[in-house]
Order: structure tokens, then C-alpha cells, then sequence
């Protein structure tokens, strides 16, 4: 109030000297600055991803459910260490003495080999991406009719994972990798038995199992 | 000859504008940050191709490092409920001050039996070789098995998460996943990090 009577008094008075309302905002930009610098660095912007797997339950129960698996459709993938890898056409009371293959895990390996294997599915699979990209399916039907495909065709591969106490947990995860790159639908990690420490040990020209293995 | 004048021009700047940006960003981080928690061990994990986010919230973790030592941990929120839990499966009582600490450690890895003594460690200590020892999970004492059991009891829906280093052997990862099917723990996910989706090409 004594502010204003003043501004409206006579000319005779000194006008009040006119203070410029600007401060300086640098010091203000630099803590910004400062801040952000700060979240930047403390934050994950990227999430870790995960694998979802499910393994059947060893309870009693269960063993009449599970599933038979057709000889011919069965394929057994042995895991050793230092990245060594071994498949063999056959499931866990297949022939004896099957013919062990050696790959790895480019490509042109194991890929290859389970490609080949699960051609119908991957194609139907790759038919269904291609609609998604288009448009023509959305999410959900696309991960619903993938898994509709998946469970249907009963000549699609049924991988037996085995690795030794050696192998790295890399190897498995690329392994189990190797399951979704492939649309393998049903694999199973199960215990190496000693009969698949030999047949490696065949391979391998050592003659003596692996040390450490007691399962 | 006269004097060229040049006209003194002001060099400040307007940083209105450049404080609005910066305050911008710095509310843009701060709402869609979640901090780096420190872990008990640094694992290095394997890459795959799944894309599948891990949820924030209710999980228990369990991290094996390269030399096959395994630690367990699960989300902020019941810490301390979990502690009280496996402290009763083995007659032991923690004190308000210990559960405390407690619930300030993301994950921890040791013998139920040296738990008060781990606790009473000063935070940088915690973390040191000689102290992080791994919890027991083999047959002859499987603690890792208590305590993913009170944890079940303390968060019903808790996802179990297996974060190992990807030069552990199998043998400690067997003896893990052993663990959770003897629980009845059926579904679970093997954290991992990003790696890019692979050419399909059918031979």
C-alpha cells in the first residue's frame, strides 16, 4: 500500500530506483546438470532378461502323466565341458550303442541340426512372424496360435538336455537357447547316467570317465 | 581520423530455457530410475535371445557366482519377515537391530550359523571373500532349501529367479535346481542378458 501511494505521488519525489527482477540462472543449470549426471549413472535403464523354464516334478504322481516319448522322435544332446557338444538321434531307453555326433554351437551346428529336424514348425512359426509384422495378427493370437502349432504337430523333435558336472552354465543356457531359436517345444533337462559318460568318453579317445561325476 | 564505436553487446545468456531442459531431464530420471542395488557378488550371466522382462517386485533371487557359491535374497518389502522365519525352522532369534540390517541387504550368502556375526559386520565388510561364504545347498545341509521354503511362506507369489555366473558348473546348478523340485518349485526363471535374436535359415 505505501508502495503504491508512492508510485502515483507527484513528480517532485525521486522515483524509486527500478530493481531488474532477473537473476542469474547459471548456478541453478549447473545443479541441474550436476543431477541428472548423478541419475544418469546410478540407474539400469535396461532390465535384465530371463528364460522362463518349467521342469516336471519328481513327485510319484506325476510319472503316469508324463508323456511317452517316441523313439524315433527323440533326440539327446550331451553337454560337456570346455564347449564340447554331442547329439545323438534316440531317447534315454533307445538303442544301445547309438552313433554319437560331434557339433557346437555355431550356427551351423546344433542349429542347423534341429532346423532340419523341426523344419514344419519353424516354417509355420516364420508364416505366422510374417503376419505379425503385417499386422494381420496381434500379439496375443500370434503367441497363441505359435503355441497351438507347437503342441499339434506330434513329429516336432522331443530334446533330452544332458550335461556333465564339468560344463559351464553357459553351455546350458545356450543350449536351452538353441530350444526357442529352433521352436522346440518339448525338451527336458534331465541327469547325465553313466552309460552317456562312457559313450562321451568313447568320442573324446580318453577311456576314462570324466573326474568329479558321481551321478 | 574518428573512432570506429563498437557497440558493447552483453555476453550473459538467457538460461531460463537451459535450466527448463535441464530440470526436465532431471525429473525424466528421476521417475523412470530404479537404482543399481549393489549384490552380494558380481555375476557375469549368460546372453539368450529371450526378451522376457523380470518383475520388480516380489521375487526371490538366487545368485551363484563363478566359484559356485550360492546367495539368496528377495525383494525390499519382507526382508525382515523371512529372517524371523529361518531364524525359527533353526531355534534362533534375531533382535530388532539385526533384523534391521537385515532388511537392508539385497542378498546375502551365509550359514545360518554364522548369521549374527555376519550381521554385526560393518556394511564394507560384508561383502569380502572370507565373509561371503555361499549358503550350504548340498545334501548333507541344505539351507538354501530353507530358506527358498520361508520365503514361499512369506510371498505366496513369489517368482523364483536363478542368477548364476556363466562359468558355474553344472554340478552347482543341478544340485540348485534339485532344491526347487524337491520343493515343488516347477516354474522358474534363469536370468540372463540380452543378446540379439538370430537369423533363422532352415538347411
Amino acid at each position: 500500500m505505501n508502495v503504491q501511494s508512492k508510485d502515483h505521488g507527484k513528480g517532485g519525489k525521486p522515483k524509486p530506483k527500478k530493481v531488474s527482477t532477473r537473476v542469474d540462472l547459471t548456478p541453478m543449470v549447473d545443479l541441474g546438470f550436476l543431477l541428472i549426471t548423478f541419475f544418469m549413472l546410478t540407474t539400469t535403464l535396461i532390465k535384465p532378461q530371463t528364460m522362463e523354464i518349467y521342469l516336471p516334478s519328481n513327485k510319484k504322481e506325476d510319472e503316469d502323466k508324463q508323456t511317452e516319448i517316441k523313439q524315433s522322435q527323440a533326440i539327446t544332446i550331451l553337454i560337456n565341458n570346455e564347449n564340447k557338444l554331442y547329439y545323438f538321434f534316440g531317447g534315454p531307453e533307445g538303442e544301445k550303442d547309438p552313433e554319437l555326433i560331434v557339433t557346437d554351437y555355431s550356427p551351423t551346428g546344433l542349429r542347423s541340426m534341429l532346423l532340419q529336424r523341426n523344419a514344419e514348425v519353424v516354417l509355420k512359426i516364420e508364416e505366422l512372424k510374417k503376419k505379425l509384422e503385417s499386422r494381420e495378427l496381434t500379439q496375443e493370437q500370434f503367441s497363441e496360435q505359435s503355441a497351438a502349432v507347437k503342441r499339434e504337430l506330434h513329429i516336432a523333435p522331443v530334446v533330452v538336455i544332458k550335461a556333465t558336472d564339468l560344463a559351464s552354465y553357459k553351455n546350458l543356457v545356450d543350449v536351452l537357447d538353441e530350444m526357442q531359436i529352433c521352436n522346440v517345444a518339448r525338451y527336458a533337462i534331465v541327469d547325465i547316467t553313466d552309460y552317456d559318460k562312457e559313450l562321451i568318453a568313447k568320442i573324446e579317445g580318453t577311456g576314462i570317465s570324466e573326474p568329479g561325476g558321481t551321478n | 581520423m574518428p573512432k570506429v564505436k563498437i557497440p558493447r553487446k552483453s555476453t550473459s545468456v538467457d538460461m531460463t530455457a537451459m535450466c527448463d531442459v535441464a530440470f526436465l531431464l532431471l525429473n525424466f530420471f528421476m521417475l523412470t530410475s530404479n537404482f543399481t542395488v549393489k549384490e552380494a557378488v558380481l555375476v557375469s550371466t549368460p546372453s539368450s535371445i529371450s526378451e522376457i522382462k523380470i518383475p520388480e517386485v516380489s521375487i526371490m533371487t538366487i545368485i551363484i557366482d563363478k566359484d559356485g557359491k550360492v546367495f539368496f535374497g528377495i525383494d525390499g518389502a519382507k526382508r525382515t519377515e523371512l529372517l524371523k522365519t529361518v531364524g525359527e525352522s533353526y531355534q534362533m532369534a534375531f533382535n530388532d537391530k539385526e533384523l534391521r540390517t537385515y532388511s537392508l541387504i539385497n542378498s546375502s550368502g551365509v550359514p545360518i550359523e554364522m548369521m549374527k556375526q555376519y550381521l554385526e559386520l560393518p556394511m564394507e565388510e560384508r561383502d569380502k571373500k572370507e565373509n561371503a561364504l555361499g549358503i550350504p545347498a548340498d545334501s548333507v545341509d541344505n539351507q538354501l532349501k530353507v530358506w527358498i521354503k520361508s520365503a514361499r511362506k512369506v510371498d505366496i507369489k513369489a517368482k523364483i529367479a536363478i542368477k548364476a555366473d556363466q562359468n558355474a558348473t553344472y554340478a552347482v546348478i543341478k544340485n540348485v535346481m534339485k532344491t526347487l523340485q524337491d520343493l515343488d518349485e516347477n516354474k522358474y526363471n534363469l536370468i540372463t542378458s540380452l543378446e540379439k535374436p538370430a537369423e533363422i535359415v532352415i538347411p
